[in-house]
């Protein structure tokens, strides 16, 4: 204990996110052949507990990018009021140029690697898309500041449960319809082996022409697979 | 003492609406030997004239490289130049450490200016005594900025600063129409030009002077000078060639041609 109070120096009341309270689940964000794709549902778990239904998760950061989080909810409220300012400033100089995805990227990535240094980190995997001048951008910071960018990414239980999947059929030009369906396909998945999935979810689509994020709307699920009804067949010793 | 009442301090305004110190720090960029620039669409150059205080000394470095993208051409006093250049130097790299991106040229100039402007309304500061020429590359294309000590900036196609440069000015009047379309090496053929205008007469060689080229596709650096020697040799040769032609021209014709360049 004695260490950790040297190392946080006279900051002695300081107060940091020993762990998430309200937290969302799963991004997920691909390219397609006009820009880029991402989903999450719209749950907010207090803890374990499913506790709020329509969390937005996907903001728009100015006029080029789109954000995606999972992780702490309000540690993300956070990370979207700092946007908002360097978004405003940006504006202000009013003299046409502005921030593309790739420097939100960058400034989020600082901003997160910066807080775990603090021994304050903010609770969230980021994924961050966007296309400026024709050029489509995807990639994603955690919340210890690892970053990179990829053709398909995802957070958490994704990572497990929804790559794989892209990995097999992502492919460069997917159309807009087809790259719905494969982001469907993967938010099945996860609503069915992820406890925090919920079935109520957002796609929210990012192209030269700008953001639009859908309504929020429900997969069609089916329940009756022998491994759902009986699952503990076939796993000798589980109850 | 004192040229007049009211130049001992930065801040006081004469009452015909004159800061003395302000202008007496324009006064130095003057005096610097001469520094210029000019720009097309895809590339500046920036140009100086080297003067050695003595026989026995080198002269000053008068263009320093910010960023890739961005270098500035100095007059007035040396040592405010090599420190606001520091301070242009650790603004750009500072944005790319933030944003993984060059900094916008014209940010990089307002925040120059604004440094320089704090110094002419604080009573214990004094204004910077250099005018810098700020080139540079970004998203909206290829800029030529001069910042003045009294913190005003300007943009311009091409430019000249420090001693004798109204005969540059002059030159780069009279050409500036073709300098958007020009190719890099008539630009630096007109830098070299516009430098050697305000040589009077003195020979241009490439120890007396520095040229900097960026670009699309080119980084900013500073031309060695076995290069600026080549070309030199390279100009003067066609201009014989032109002079030549002149002559013949004048040998036809009675009318005495008026002589440009």
């Amino acid at each position: 204990m004695t260490s950790v109070e040297g190392l946080l120096g006279c900051e002695q009341d300081s107060q940091r996110t020993l762990s998430p309270y309200v937290t969302g689940t799963s991004v997920i964000g691909i390219k397609y052949k006009d820009g880029i794709l991402m989903t999450a549902d719209m749950g907010g778990s207090y803890g374990s507990t499913l506790r709020y239904k329509s969390v937005e998760r996907m903001k728009s950061i100015g006029k080029h990018s789109l954000l995606g989080a999972s992780g702490e909810i309000s540690d993300f409220q956070e990370i979207l009021r700092y946007l908002d300012e360097l978004i405003k400033y940006d504006n202000m100089w009013d003299d046409g140029n502005s921030f593309g995805p790739k420097e939100i990227h960058n400034y989020l990535t600082r901003i997160m690697y910066n807080r775990r240094n603090k021994f304050d980190p903010l609770w969230n995997s980021l994924v961050l898309g966007g296309v400026k001048n024709g050029q489509k951008y995807l990639g994603t910071v955690s919340m210890i500041g690892v970053h990179f960018e990829d053709n398909h990414v995802a957070t958490g239980f994704g990572n497990h449960l929804a790559r794989p999947i892209l990995r097999d059929e992502w492919k460069e030009d997917l159309s807009y319809e087809e790259a719905v369906k494969l982001l469907e396909k993967c938010m099945r998945v996860l609503l069915y082996r992820d406890r925090s999935a919920i079935n109520k979810l957002q796609v929210a689509k990012i192209t030269e022409e700008g953001v639009t994020i859908s309504q929020p709307y429900s997969l069609k699920t089916f329940w009756g697979f022998n491994a759902f009804q009986n699952p503990s067949k076939g796993a000798e010793g589980t109850w | 003492m004192f040229r007049n009442q009211y130049d001992t301090d930065v801040t006081t305004w004469s009452p015909q609406g004159r800061l003395f110190q302000v202008e007496y720090a324009m006064e130095a960029v003057k005096q610097g030997s001469a520094a210029i620039g000019l720009r097309s669409k895809t590339y500046i150059v920036l140009a100086s004239v080297n003067k050695a205080n003595s026989e026995l000394s080198s002269h000053q470095k008068k263009i320093f490289k910010v960023d890739d993208h961005i270098g500035v051409a100095i007059a007035g006093l040396t040592a405010d130049g090599r420190v606001l250049s520091r301070y242009l130097r650790s603004e750009c790299i500072n944005y790319s450490f933030t944003y993984e991106s060059p900094l916008p040229v014209g940010r990089l100039v307002v925040q120059l200016a604004d440094k320089a402007q704090v110094c002419t309304q604080r009573s214990w500061k004094r204004p910077y005594g250099v005018g810098l020429l700020v080139a540079g590359l970004d998203e909206s294309g290829a800029h030529l900025y001069y910042n003045c000590p009294s913190g005003n900036y300007f943009e311009y196609q091409a430019f000249a600063i420090g001693s004798r440069s109204q005969a540059a000015k002059t030159y780069l009047e009279r050409k500036f129409e073709s300098f958007m379309d020009s190719s890099r090496e008539d630009l630096i053929k007109h830098a070299l030009f516009a430098i050697k205008e305000t040589l009077q007469g003195e020979k241009l060689t490439s120890s007396i002077c520095t040229v900097a080229v960026v670009g699309v596709e080119e980084p900013f650096h500073i031309l060695d000078q076995k290069t600026i020697q080549e070309l030199i040799e390279s100009f003067e040769i066609r201009e014989e060639e032109v002079a030549d032609e002149g002559a013949a021209m004048q040998e036809q014709s009675p009318e005495p041609a008026p002589m440009d360049i």
